[in-house]
């Protein structure tokens, strides 16, 4: 189902964002919601002709998008995405950025009011290495992918691969795509709540 | 300074068709005092509009013919600086209103006696319609990109939006989409401060060879206090005395901020007529961009394609943060490219004046990367 990545596109994107390069439609709009320093938008402007926009908490970050002629705006994704149109853009992107909101769920809503389709990545709370380190060393886990302590971690809602299942079930959510990533290779969807580092989604409005 | 002293670029235009104005009357005969810098390439689509502040002028880089100061922005624009002139040709016009060489109260009127308060009562529009006028006759069909900050950054906001196709990006820095009643309140202290100086003459002072300094050295007090930020004044004055070791118990200026205010009053009347500033802030405070648009500001840039930058400072309460939000979220209701950024810099309003590295790079990024 992984469509193939156009040359030049996936070298130095992070894998969750190579995977969503990889499987927007050529000339999409886009609204990358956490979008750091601008990598990905860069890259489906530059690769696949999109129109990308992008919103950024971090103004240094900002500052850097501005500076390779993109959009980007400073914001916030639990206050400012009210501000976007119904239906604006064909995907908003969440990556890596749902577990820090303040309010998940309605973050969630909002990708789906403002893109016609939705890509999703966070880190798996359930995956092996997380467990352990909780259950043997009964502290929160600092693993490779999640390496700040508890107390000055953004992650403040941490979730895991079958919450986020039963989550998107509950909303009646179309799951269109998922992609389960440990290290630098793909795991199933069976066993993804156990062996996946990361996960991206791809939704729609049923 | 390491480069050559950049030559007078100024220049003047006498608009041949009087210029019409929101308020119903038109302008005959206005001047428009310029000046370019960077030359204009020949599919003359390179040109940068700079649009000045309340009290700024055309004199973007060049010294100032009067003080004999450097350019207003010659931190900003020139050449390799974030506003490059080896790329872009560089115009900056004083807005009608002004004294500082464009068409104002000060000026002659078809009868020959200054216009005094005769003049007529304009908007931020009609500062630009005379830009527009201007670009005109310079042949400039489409900007690059038209840049101000403060009052600036209205009319560049005006520009985008009022003459769509004009310019292909707007940066707008400490900026508003409108005068907020706090805004207004300034203002009004300041015109009523020279208003109540008996040698305003109800704006008729030009031939007693002398003005409504007083009155316009505690208006420009007042409003310099709108521009620093309480922390910055802090900073620099504290509660410190000037010149003593001891209070006097007197109304002397015993505190270094008051003898700073006044100095800066007084030193602004030596540069500005009343009657433009009464004009100036009066079209400032008639500024809401949404208004003149049916009141919802996102209408006002139905039909822009333009790319739209915003740049607002923490310590600026007099154009705050929430002013910038307002615009971009505006302009993403209306689906145009829009960037935002708060900025971090300790001078409040006057911060897109001064040393803020962080703004350099924004200006440079924003302006250098050509759709």
């Amino acid at each position: 189902m992984n469509a193939a990545v156009p040359a030049g596109l996936q070298g130095g994107l992070r894998r969750d964002l190579a995977v969503i390069a990889a499987n927007i439609a050529p000339s999409s709009s886009v609204l990358d919601i956490g979008c750091g320093d601008g990598t990905l938008m860069a890259a489906l402007r530059d690769g696949k002709d999109c129109d990308a926009r992008g919103m950024e908490l971090d103004p240094a970050n900002v500052s850097l998008c501005v500076a390779k002629g993109l959009s980007v705006i400073q914001g916030d994704a639990d206050k400012d995405l009210a501000f976007y149109p119904d239906k604006s853009v064909d995907y908003a992107i969440l990556s890596q950025t749902l577990q820090t909101t303040m309010r998940p769920d309605m973050v969630l809503e909002e990708l789906l009011r403002i893109g016609r389709k939705a890509f999703v990545s966070f880190p798996n709370f359930a995956h092996w290495r997380v467990r352990l380190s909780l259950l043997w060393g009964g502290r929160m886990p600092v693993t490779r992918l999640l390496p700040i302590p508890w107390y000055e971690t953004p992650n403040i809602h941490h979730l895991t691969v079958d919450d986020f299942r039963a989550l998107v079930k509950e909303r009646g959510i179309k799951v269109e795509g998922c992609w389960f990533l440990s290290g630098g290779t793909k795991c199933s969807a069976a066993a993804a709540n156990f062996r996946a580092e990361h996960a991206v989604f791809l939704l729609s409005r049923a | 300074m390491a480069t050559a002293p950049i030559l007078d670029q100024s220049n003047l235009l006498e608009l041949a068709q009087p210029l019409p104005l929101d308020g119903g009357q038109s302008l005959p005969g206005a001047r428009i005092a310029y000046e370019t810098v960077g030359t204009l390439n020949p599919a003359r689509d390179n040109a940068i509009l700079i649009t000045h502040a309340l009290t700024g002028d055309h004199h973007v880089v060049s010294n100032h013919p009067k003080t004999g100061k450097p350019g207003w922005w010659v931190r900003m624009v020139g050449p390799g600086k974030p506003i490059d002139t080896n790329r872009f040709h560089v115009i900056c016009a004083n807005v009608i209103g002004s004294c500082m060489g464009s068409t104002g109260p000060a000026s002659p009127a078809p009868d020959g006696q200054p216009w005094g308060m005769r003049f007529p009562v304009i908007t931020i529009r009609d500062m630009v319609r005379a830009h527009v006028a201007l670009l005109d006759a310079l042949g400039i069909e489409s900007l690059h990109a038209v840049v101000g900050g403060s009052m600036g950054g209205m009319q560049a906001l005006s520009l985008a939006a009022n003459f769509p196709g004009r310019a292909r990006a707007a940066l707008v820095i400490a900026s508003t989409a409108r005068h907020s009643a706090q805004n207004i309140a300034f203002h009004e202290v300041g015109r009523q401060a020279i208003m109540a100086d008996p040698e305003w003459r109800e704006g008729d002072y030009y031939a007693h060879g002398k003005g409504p300094e007083k009155g316009l050295s505690v208006a420009r007090m007042a409003a310099h206090i709108t521009y620093l930020s309480e922390a910055g004044l802090t900073e620099k004055f504290g509660r410190r005395l000037q010149d003593r070791a001891e209070k006097t118990f007197g109304f002397d200026a015993d505190f270094q901020i008051e003898s700073y205010l006044r100095y800066q009053g007084l030193s602004f009347t030596d540069r500005f007529d009343a009657n433009s500033y009464l004009y100036i802030t009066r079209a400032m405070d008639y500024f809401d961009l949404a208004e003149e648009h049916g009141g919802l500001l996102a209408n006002a840039f139905t039909g822009s394609r333009a790319r739209y930058c915003l740049v607002s400072f923490d310590t600026d309460w007099l154009y705050p943060t929430a002013e910038s939000r307002n615009v971009v979220h505006a302009l993403n209701a209306a689906g145009l490219p829009v960037s935002f950024m708060e900025l971090s810099a300790p001078f409040g309003h006057d911060s897109f004046l001064l040393d803020v590295p962080a703004l350099d790079r924004v200006v440079a990024g924003f302006l250098g990367e050509a759709r």
